[in-house]
């Protein structure tokens, strides 16, 4: 028996048994489907928060990153003494350090009123520490007295700044400060802040004014060109305090992410998420597939009579479990799709459907049928060709 | 002399210890090439226990039972299905795969053999839906066929890939009288052309007459009637 028959015959009977009952089928397609939407939407949000939640560094323009080590995130800093950013200087290949002033902030709805937290960043303008053209565009603004970048990719809720800026209703409070929006950018927002300005370092400390000068929350370094990032690292690392950590751009993102990812509970809920998806749907085609055995047990004895043998069945059950993944992956694909850009229009968020991760809930869909038909052909043992006659 | 069955001194009980109950007692039967065998005996006298024995469905332990010069006494689950794929069976219920069509089920006889192609199975399976007088019902499925129909889908299923052994059980038991006389003719003129051995049990002294030689089981013991 060739390798085609050997898996073809089986598949085929499997499938004529499948389009049978049409009300199985669909039932047991939903199930798969449910478990699909269910792990796309946990994937989706997974990665739309890890990638939101360095939408903001991601942007920044430096070689190297001083945190304080109790900073668990760059929207929950530790601040440290300015002297300690200072310090970096006397390393030869330093060329430049700017400090990075960040706290959160209510921001005033310039139509309604309404206060709302972003997050404010605030640093010397003269410095180009964002990659950002509008933020770079916008220096001379920003040297003004009292004046404030907004990121208009910010939720609507804090108004359309853009429009009122032109309109000339520029002036609002921070931290019921008053200040005027010079103008607007693009960064994006994340989970920890619904919102962005940035502003001058000396309009941070008027915005937030028991903060003083010499308490920093972040140092960024830039190095001479052509100095090697880790070797400087790792030099800089002996000189400063113990309390001081010292970062790459990749290690500041990776430290960004993990922190969702592990420190907060949110990386566990999108896990428990996705594997309760999968549990589901696992019960659910198992359900079917053994109810499917038990109800066809005398059939497969026929069978196994007329001398077929054990192994078939199982790759008719295999067979049955694949069918039952891909019929219920497609429908769960294109309405995952629907809900990703409804989620997107909701939630402000990017929300890709990457190839990847196609190939990944499938692959997730796939072993999850496997595993029900793993589950479901010890119930094979019921079909005895001795009870045939 | 073919011998195609040949049991010997087959003794077999159900259970075990103190509930062992004896089914067979010291059975011994041969049937030849192309030999009609009718077995009748009152209900519960072991003839399904029998024909499952014969059929390589159920493992026996004691005696001889020799079927196609294979001993499944103590044999392996491969020699049994080796036997069974050469053994043609009639149930009482017909158990036909309910989401096949008529054609589609003959054809399940013969996907276990390679050597054809899916055309020639088709064609085969045919062939024999029309010797059995189903030749404008091949792509009914079995619920809309009547009783009598299904039990010829089962026989065109058992005769198509010529075996050299019929095993029968009360096949015309659910099947009024004029369907089970007709099903029984196309039996036996199906299998004479090929030369099959048949053993077919029955409490139906109507098709009595089809048979070149009668047995009676009664209690686990056989006699001639
Ligand atoms: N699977 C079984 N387990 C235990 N006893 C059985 C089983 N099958 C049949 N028997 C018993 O064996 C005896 C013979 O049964 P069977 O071969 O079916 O008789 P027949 O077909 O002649 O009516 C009966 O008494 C029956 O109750
Ligand atoms: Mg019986």
């Amino acid at each position: 028996m060739n390798f085609i028959s050997w898996c073809y015959f089986p598949a085929r009977l499997a499938w004529r048994q499948l389009i049978f009952d049409r009300t199985k089928l669909a039932a047991a397609i939903s199930g798969v489907m449910f478990a699909c939407v269910l792990v796309f939407m946990q994937l989706g949000f997974k990665d739309s928060l890890y990638d939101s939640a360095i939408s903001a560094p991601v942007k920044l323009n430096g070689d190297l990153f001083l945190m304080h080590k109790q900073a668990e995130a760059m929207w929950r800093p530790a601040k440290f003494q300015r002297r300690e950013l200072m310090r970096v200087l006397g390393h030869p290949a330093v060329m430049e350090v700017t400090p990075l002033y960040l706290a959160l902030a209510s921001f005033k709805n310039i139509e309604t009123d309404v206060k709302r937290t972003l997050m404010v960043y605030g640093f010397d303008p003269d410095s180009h520490i964002f990659d950002v053209p509008e933020i770079n565009n916008h220096r001379n603004e920003l040297r003004l007295k009292d004046t404030v970048l907004f990121d208009e990719y910010s939720r609507p809720e804090f108004g359309p700044i853009r429009q009122l800026v032109a309109a000339g209703r520029n002036i609002t409070e921070i931290n019921d400060y008053k200040i005027s929006v010079a103008g607007v950018f693009q960064l994006g927002v994340s989970f920890a802040a619904d919102g962005n300005v940035v502003t001058s370092d000396l309009n941070f400390m008027r915005i937030f004014p028991n903060r003083n000068h010499n308490m920093i929350d972040m140092g960024i370094v830039k190095l001479h060109p052509g100095s090697s990032i880790p070797q400087v690292q790792a030099e800089l690392r002996l000189q400063l305090n113990p309390f001081i950590d010292i970062f790459t751009y990749e290690e500041l993102l990776r430290r960004e992410k993990d922190y969702w990812a592990n420190m907060a509970p949110i990386g566990f809920i999108f896990g428990f998420g996705t594997i309760m998806g999968l549990v589901v749907g696992l019960v659910i085609v198992y359900q079917i597939l053994f109810t499917d055995i038990a109800n066809l047990r005398y059939e497969f004895a026929t069978l196994k009579a007329m001398g077929y043998e054990h192994g078939y069945f199982i790759r008719v059950v295999f067979a049955s479990a694949f069918f039952l993944a891909v019929l219920g992956f497609i429908p769960g694909l294109m309405l995952s799709v629907a809900l990703y850009h409804l989620a997107e229009s909701q939630i402000y968020m990017p929300m890709p459907m990457s190839p990847n991760k196609v190939i990944t809930v499938f692959m997730f869909i796939l072993s999850m049928c496997a595993m029900a038909g793993f589950l479901a052909i010890h119930k094979l043992k019921a079909a005895n060709p001795a009870d045939m006659f | 002399m073919s011998k195609i069955i040949d049991v010997r001194h087959l003794n077999f009980s159900f259970g075990s210890g103190e509930m062992e109950r004896p089914v067979l007692k010291d059975v011994s039967l041969s049937i030849e090439k192309g030999e009609i065998v009718l077995m009748t005996g009152p209900s519960g006298s072991g003839k399904t226990t029998f024909l499952t024995i014969v059929g390589g469905l159920r493992q026996a332990s004691y005696g001889s039972v020799t079927v196609l010069d294979r001993q499944l006494i103590g044999s392996t689950e491969q020699v049994k299905i080796q036997v069974r794929q050469q053994t043609g069976y009639i149930f009482q219920q017909h158990n036909l795969l309910k989401a096949l069509t008529a054609l589609q089920n003959v054809s399940m006889t013969l996907e276990m053999h390679d050597a054809m192609t899916e055309r020639q199975r088709l064609d085969k399976a045919a062939e024999m839906l029309i010797a059995v007088g189903l030749g404008d019902h091949m792509n009914h499925k079995p619920e809309q066929l009547s009783g009598g129909q299904r039990q010829r889908v089962s026989i065109a299923r058992a005769l198509v890939g010529h075996p050299k052994i019929i095993l029968a059980d009360e096949p015309t038991a659910s099947l009024d009288k004029q369907s089970g006389q007709e099903a029984v003719g196309i039996l036996k003129k199906l299998a004479k052309e090929s030369g099959a051995a048949i053993l077919l049990v029955t409490h139906d002294y109507r098709i009595v007459d089809i048979a070149d030689r009668v047995l009676e089981l009664e209690d686990g013991v056989i006699r001639s009637a």
